[in-house]
């Protein structure tokens, strides 16, 4: 009797593991930064694209409309992809684009600003990523919405699409 | 019995004293890249990894640590920024309090099975 008793326990316990990781399964593996993404990093300065002039990002917020930060590279397609979305924003909408060159050689993103068109008010220089990593990045393209307190209220991680380009015209418009 | 108590101090002592300490290895980039998890390659660490993102990593950790910085504002920086998954060892809350108590109270309860075990022969 009291074998009977353990031999089903076992059974139940196996069956319990079984569908405990069957569910794991299912779950999704890749992690996506889930911090306090309000806060920014005041004392970031990088250089300017052209002028090679040391900025502080903090100078550049504009307080009476939205800010965008648009982390990206020539080298990397999907910034190719997302780039008519940040050309209609700044041919429409009254938001400060502000793009950070990533880890690019400099000769090469001032012909894909010329070949594309210059999207932002401000172009600021990363060759290292370490600022992007201050900034809370993990890679390109990476974008955020800073309202006029500057504080981050939205982050996209990823070429901007459709459903992001309404996003932002949304929150442009409130 | 002696055996039994001088084992088990043995083993506690091992537990208890970390096996690399930051006061010893000050200015070891590697001691604290190896406690973050990189966020492109998910199953590799920051000093395994070759990112670009880890790269980056490692040379911010550079940085901070001639900055002055102690491994615990490096760490308590990142996950400002990134959560506390970016590193490996999760810090004692409500959340893990069963995950860093379990192994303890395990390894009690065996012991003191043990020592059952051991007394009655």
């Amino acid at each position: 009797m009291k074998n009977n008793k353990i031999f089903y326990f076992i059974v139940i316990l196996i069956v319990a593991i079984f569908f405990v990781l069957l569910l794991g399964l299912k779950e999704e593996k890749n992690y996506t930064p889930q911090s306090d993404i309000n806060k920014l990093n005041n004392s970031i300065s990088l250089k300017e694209l052209y002028s090679g002039k040391n900025i502080f990002l903090n100078d550049l917020f504009l307080t009476d409309e939205l800010n965008l930060i648009n982390i990206w590279a020539s080298w990397c397609l999907p910034c190719k992809a997302e780039h008519p979305y940040l050309m209609n924003l700044n041919e429409k909408f009254d938001i400060n684009l502000i793009g950070i060159n990533y880890k690019d050689n400099l000769d090469n993103s001032k012909k894909f600003l010329s070949d594309l068109g210059n999207p932002y008010d401000e172009v600021l220089v990363d060759n290292d990523g370490t600022k992007s990593i201050e900034l809370g990045a993990i890679g390109v393209p990476e974008t955020y919405l800073i309202n006029s307190n500057k504080k981050i209220i939205k982050k996209f991680i990823g070429p901007l699409d459709q459903e992001d380009y309404d996003n932002i015209i949304n929150l442009i418009k409130k | 019995m002696k055996k039994i108590t001088l084992t088990l101090a043995i083993l506690l002592t091992t537990f208890l004293i970390p096996p690399n300490s930051y006061s010893d290895k000050n200015e070891n980039i590697d001691y604290i890249t190896k406690n973050l998890r990189c966020l492109i390659c998910q199953g590799q660490s920051v000093y395994d990894s070759q990112s670009d993102f880890a790269l980056s990593m490692k040379k911010l950790i550079l940085v901070k640590i001639k900055e002055g910085k102690t491994e615990d504002e490096i760490y308590n920086f990142l996950k400002e920024k990134y959560g506390e998954w970016i590193v490996y060892e999760p810090e004692v809350n409500k959340n893990t309090i069963f995950l860093w108590g379990l192994p303890l109270i395990l390894f009690i309860f065996g012991g003191l099975l043990i020592m059952r075990k051991v007394t009655i022969k």
